[in-house]
């Protein structure tokens, strides 16, 4: 487990496949059997059933493959926003469009995409929490 | 050989709001109605499963505790949307396994004016602290941070993916299947809703996650579904009237996602159902050109369009073209969802896997009024269980 005893001025990544480094980038469990690729914690590969693992860095530009525009969510969840699903150079990655108006004559099928960062503000430690999304390349 | 199995009794109450019932209420209804469809009684049943996901668990137990005690075995089972299905396909398993002749199956839920369902229906808070948590050590909740975890907006996703694939499914193809499915409801007086709506109402209603606006999304609502699985040796004990009326089942299936790259990012509902298809075909004997009507699983407009190919439908890629021929209209070539679907017929959930075979079996009787597709000898009902379960049933008319 991660230590969670976060001191005033550090950045922690939203997620622990986020690599928050001078180029932050998303990082997948990779089955060292069949070359399966994950981004939770593993118990074995759903595909071979494998129990070893390496990391393997996503490639940070990709093509949008599917979206929409959400705009009727949970409480606690702040709309409009965009979700997509983007192909990263063969992996398939789950996040946000950002920095593009969340409408449908902004965003296509299609579209060239980068994955960018951006700040979720300061925890009571002090703490920055970092997010991440993907922009119009 | 196993046995073959057949419907000998099948009921759904009416979907919508049912204030005045609670979940034992609706699902002794539809048990009892379905039991005397069949001309038969819970003292003739050998094994019972009931399903329900939204009350406090073991509803079968508190079902027989009103309609009839008799000692059988109940299984509660649960598998999201699929739920319903996987009820029908436990009495159907133990039925063909011999352990059983007859066996009873029911589904219900109440589900008006529940709003969102699953995980992106529950409300969001961060804490104070950013501490890892869960498998994705996220130290904030990611629902609307890395995408989606709405029902609306994951199948939204399904739908487009299609689109990129493909290309051809844009928003106004998208409204014109719910535009169909709505006016496919007007027929059916057990559907919660039975407007139609013009396709400049469906495109200008409220956005829900687009390209689903609110009457693109499945209804939530109350309702119930049972039936009575029989086995062929003991049917033919029964009177003629009863085996003139009693549905084939041809096909049980259902399936679980294979793993496939990305379906742990975006749930593929693609591959588990068009394996269940292709078994169904294969069990049945049949081919999706054979089939006279399909009841398929529109929870969201978007859905609707992704299993008209995962179904076989139409060639592999084929699915506007399809959609656009007017095919799955009701005087199409292969009707699809005559019941006006779960976007106007409703989707209380576990009831959903059910009451989707009772459709198909009303047509194969002649019984289906002024909705009846004429000369209906064969059909298919399918349902998928986001997580995900995929359940379809192959049924077949009397030849009797």
């Amino acid at each position: 487990m991660t230590d969670t005893a976060t001191t005033n001025g550090s950045q922690v990544p939203l997620v622990d496949y986020l690599v928050l480094a001078d180029q932050p980038h998303l990082v997948a469990n990779r089955c060292t059997s069949c070359g399966a690729r994950f981004f939770d914690r593993r118990n074995a590969c759903a595909s071979c059933f494998a129990t070893t693992f390496d990391k393997v860095d996503i490639a940070t530009d990709g093509i949008v493959r599917a979206f929409t525009i959400v705009t009727f969510a949970a409480p606690g969840v702040t709309v409009p926003f965009a979700s997509a699903v983007i192909d990263c150079d063969g992996t398939s990655v789950r996040g946000n469009l950002i920095n593009v108006d969340p409408d449908p004559a902004k965003i296509s099928l299609g579209m060239a995409v980068r994955l960018a960062t951006y700040s979720m503000g300061a925890d009571d430690n002090g703490a920055e929490a970092i997010g991440f999304g993907f922009e119009p390349a | 050989m196993a046995e073959n199995v057949w419907i000998l009794g099948i009921t759904m109450t009416k979907f919508g709001k049912h204030t005045d019932k609670d979940v034992v209420d609706l699902a002794s209804e539809a048990a009892m109605g379905a039991l005397a469809d069949g001309g038969v009684t819970m003292g003739q049943m050998g094994i019972m499963a009931a399903g329900n996901l939204m009350g406090g668990g073991g509803v079968g137990q508190q079902i027989q505790k009103q309609i009839g005690q008799t000692g059988i075995p109940v299984y509660n089972v649960a598998n999201a949307c699929a739920t319903g299905a996987t009820a029908l396909r436990t009495v159907i398993m133990s039925v063909k396994a011999g352990e059983s002749d007859m066996g009873l199956a029911v589904g219900v839920e109440k589900l008006a004016g529940a709003g969102l369902l699953g995980g992106g229906g529950q409300a969001k808070h961060d804490g104070n602290v950013w501490a890892p948590r869960g498998r994705y050590g996220a130290v904030a909740s990611t629902d609307g941070r890395i995408g989606t975890d709405t029902m609306p907006g994951t199948f939204a996703q399904i739908g487009m993916e299609y689109g990129h694939k493909y290309g051809g499914a844009d928003f106004e193809l998208f409204a014109r299947i719910s535009e169909k499915n709505h006016a496919h409801s007007t027929l059916n007086p057990l559907a919660a809703y039975s407007k139609r709506f013009t396709l400049e109402e469906i495109m200008g209603d409220m956005m829900i996650a687009y390209p689903n606006t609110r009457p693109m999304c499945s209804a939530n609502c109350d309702g119930a579904a049972a039936a009575v699985i029989v086995s062929e040796t003991k049917l033919r004990t029964l009177s003629l009237e009863q085996q003139r009326r009693a549905v084939k089942v041809s096909a049980s299936i259902l399936t679980t996602d294979p793993w496939e790259e990305a379906c742990q990012v975006l749930p593929d509902v693609n591959t588990l159902t068009r394996n269940a298809a292709k078994q169904a075909y294969e069990a049945a004997g049949i081919g999706p050109d054979d089939l006279d009507l399909v009841e398929l699983h529109d929870c969201f407009a978007t859905a609707e369009l992704v299993h008209y190919d995962n179904l076989m439908l139409c060639p592999e890629g084929g699915a506007v073209d399809f959609f656009k021929s007017g095919a799955p209209w009701r005087d199409g070539s292969t009707p699809v969802n005559v019941s006006g679907g779960l976007q106007s017929k409703g989707h209380p959930i576990s009831a959903t896997g059910i009451a989707n075979v009772w459709e198909i079996c009303h047509h194969l009787r002649g019984e289906a009024g002024d909705r009846q597709i004429e000369g209906a000898k064969v059909g298919l009902a399918h349902v998928i269980g986001l997580g995900s379960a995929c359940g379809i049933h192959v049924l077949e008319k009397s030849a009797a």
